[in-house]
């Protein structure tokens, strides 16, 4: 029996923004007389004038980096990786709906590694090391190999996608993530027509993940999430190294992990250290844990209900006790445009 | 007026003690710190002090057993009635907060759910024990009155077997509370 006495909302000695920065975004916004709401945080988005801001702000090396979300914090990542997320462009891939804010993004994860709690992972993954931090490459590639992350991230220009992430247990997200289209990193590669599957591992680390040493898991790890080749090389399927302009923080999968928006949540694998090309279809984490209840599609659907709860709505995030913010949930998370075209002559309350 | 025993002197205490989660659950929702999904965490926390007041009265029994103290009796009743009241305010927050009262939902997860439908059941049963709880139902029923008060048994398994067909993968809790009424159980069969 959990009665939390941290507030959700506070904000951390970390998140605070420093007084310069502070009132430099004052007179700039003043300047400029435009700036955009997103949700609780207010935070200020499209200011891509870094030169006006770089000269104040004079904290040390990491604070130069314009990042155009200010009032997120910079974690402990390698400079060069700050410095490259810090160079993403605005995409098309966006969307209206109003973001989750950073605070909740960040403390409400699904991460069982690191604890069932929803706020286990802020609590418990902070120390997780991700530098130096190396994926395997294997399987039917031309190119295996072990690669660094900055080997894999160097020829790779990052942009900005806000994606909505839809949740198995039917609550979601709108998240802005920082990353590149997996299929260009795919195809760097270069798989073997035997290629028809990507496979994916989360890290193994019992001493650093706590979640790894439960003996009341019903979840086998390595964490094991899998793709067809032609949804890994969807364009809208995504490898994010950071959300809302800055490094991803361990909790959601620093430091490079999947993000598939029309899937529920539980296929947007986190912390990769191996990528798999595969034959057959991978035997993935959920789908050993419960066949019957989660397929190796997993697309969102609210036609095809979980055995156990309804899939038809979804509580999107943040909401209060009394607007459960209650939305109608769209077949493939409202990626139907985009990826309908994969399932075609499927049956997918068959393939769920 | 009779002179209070040491029992009714408790009572005074205990009966307030058990709205104390109630109390923080409230101040809780109040200063909004629950998470960005309130509703259902709310709910959680009522369905699982329901859950402990259930074991806590059926540990009243083996506990009087185990002392010699015949008087303990005198709790069940209140403890049995918050067991109640709790998954009365379980329900409540559930229907209110996390359906915001659509019937249709609720019709659909009767229908369709078995941690729903078995929830549902429990919390019918424990409506007809509060409201045979009384001096005058006891006299009224007599010795049935033993009998349809053994269902609170049935109540405990309805009870566990909810909260692990919600779980996603984390079977802990669940099993915690298994393993205690298991016990709690145990403990009645007479040697």
């Amino acid at each position: 029996m959990l009665i939390k006495t941290r507030k959700q909302s506070d904000v951390r000695s970390s998140e605070i923004t420093s007084e310069t920065v502070y009132a430099d975004r004052r007179r700039f916004l003043k300047k400029s007389g435009q700036f955009a709401f997103a949700g609780m945080g207010m935070t200020l988005v499209g200011c891509s004038d870094a030169s006006e801001s770089k000269t104040v702000a004079q904290a040390g090396k990491d604070s130069l980096i314009q990042t155009g979300y200010d009032d997120v914090p910079q974690l402990r990542a390698p400079h060069w990786l700050k410095e490259k997320v810090a160079t993403y462009k605005k995409s098309g891939y966006t969307t209206s709906e109003q973001l989750t804010p950073y605070t909740n993004v960040t403390n409400y994860n699904n991460f069982y590694e690191f604890g069932y709690g929803k706020d286990d992972p802020a609590k418990k993954a902070q120390n997780l090391k991700t530098d130096p931090w190396s994926i395997a490459i294997e399987g039917e590639v031309e190119k295996p190999g072990t690669y660094t992350l900055e080997d894999i991230l160097k020829p790779q220009n990052v942009e900005e996608r806000i994606y909505r992430l839809r949740c198995v247990e039917a609550w979601s997200m709108v998240v802005p993530w920082v990353g590149f289209s997996l299929a260009d990193m795919l195809k760097r590669f270069q798989p073997t027509s035997k290629a028809k599957y990507v496979e994916f591992h989360t890290l193994f680390d019992p001493q650093q993940m706590p979640g790894q040493r439960s003996s009341f898991s019903a979840i086998e790890y390595p964490y094991v999430e899998g793709l067809r080749i032609d949804e890994a090389m969807n364009p809208l399927t995504f490898m994010a190294v950071g959300l809302y302009g800055k490094t991803l923080p361990p909790q959601n999968g620093a430091p490079l992990r999947l993000v598939v928006p029309w899937k529920y949540g539980f296929k947007s694998i986190k912390s990769i250290v191996k990528i798999r090309f595969t034959e057959t279809m991978p035997k993935t984490t959920w789908v050993k844990s419960g066949p019957s209840e989660y397929g190796f599609y997993a697309n969102v659907n609210p036609e095809v209900s979980h055995p156990r709860w309804s899939q038809s709505s979804e509580r999107r995030l943040p909401n209060s006790i009394w607007e459960p913010n209650k939305v109608e949930t769209k077949k493939f998370n409202g990626y139907e445009e985009e990826v309908a075209h994969l399932y075609k002559d499927m049956n997918l309350s068959k393939f769920f | 007026m009779k002179k209070m025993d040491w029992i009714a002197k408790s009572k005074l205490v205990v009966f307030p003690a058990c709205l104390i989660p109630l109390g923080l659950l409230v101040q809780a929702v109040l200063t909004n710190n629950l998470g960005p999904d309130p509703a259902n965490a709310l709910t959680r926390e009522l369905g699982e002090w329901a859950l402990i007041f259930l074991c806590s009265g059926l540990a009243i029994s083996p506990l009087r057993k185990l002392t010699g103290v015949n008087k303990l009796i005198r709790f069940r009743r209140m403890v049995g009635l918050f067991t109640l009241f709790y998954a009365l305010l379980h329900i409540t927050s559930y229907l209110a907060f996390m359906l915001a009262w659509d019937w249709g939902t609720l019709a659909e997860d009767l229908y369709k759910r078995p941690y729903i439908i078995v929830g549902a059941l429990a919390v019918l049963i424990l409506i007809a024990l509060g409201v045979t709880s009384t001096k005058k139902m006891m006299r009224r029923l007599g010795k049935n009155w033993v009998k349809l008060h053994k269902l609170v048994y049935v109540v405990a398994g309805l009870a566990v077997l909810h909260f692990l067909w919600l779980v996603k993968s984390d079977y802990s809790e669940p099993f915690m509370y298994g393993s205690i009424i298991t016990i709690l159980l145990l403990a009645r069969i007479k040697r």
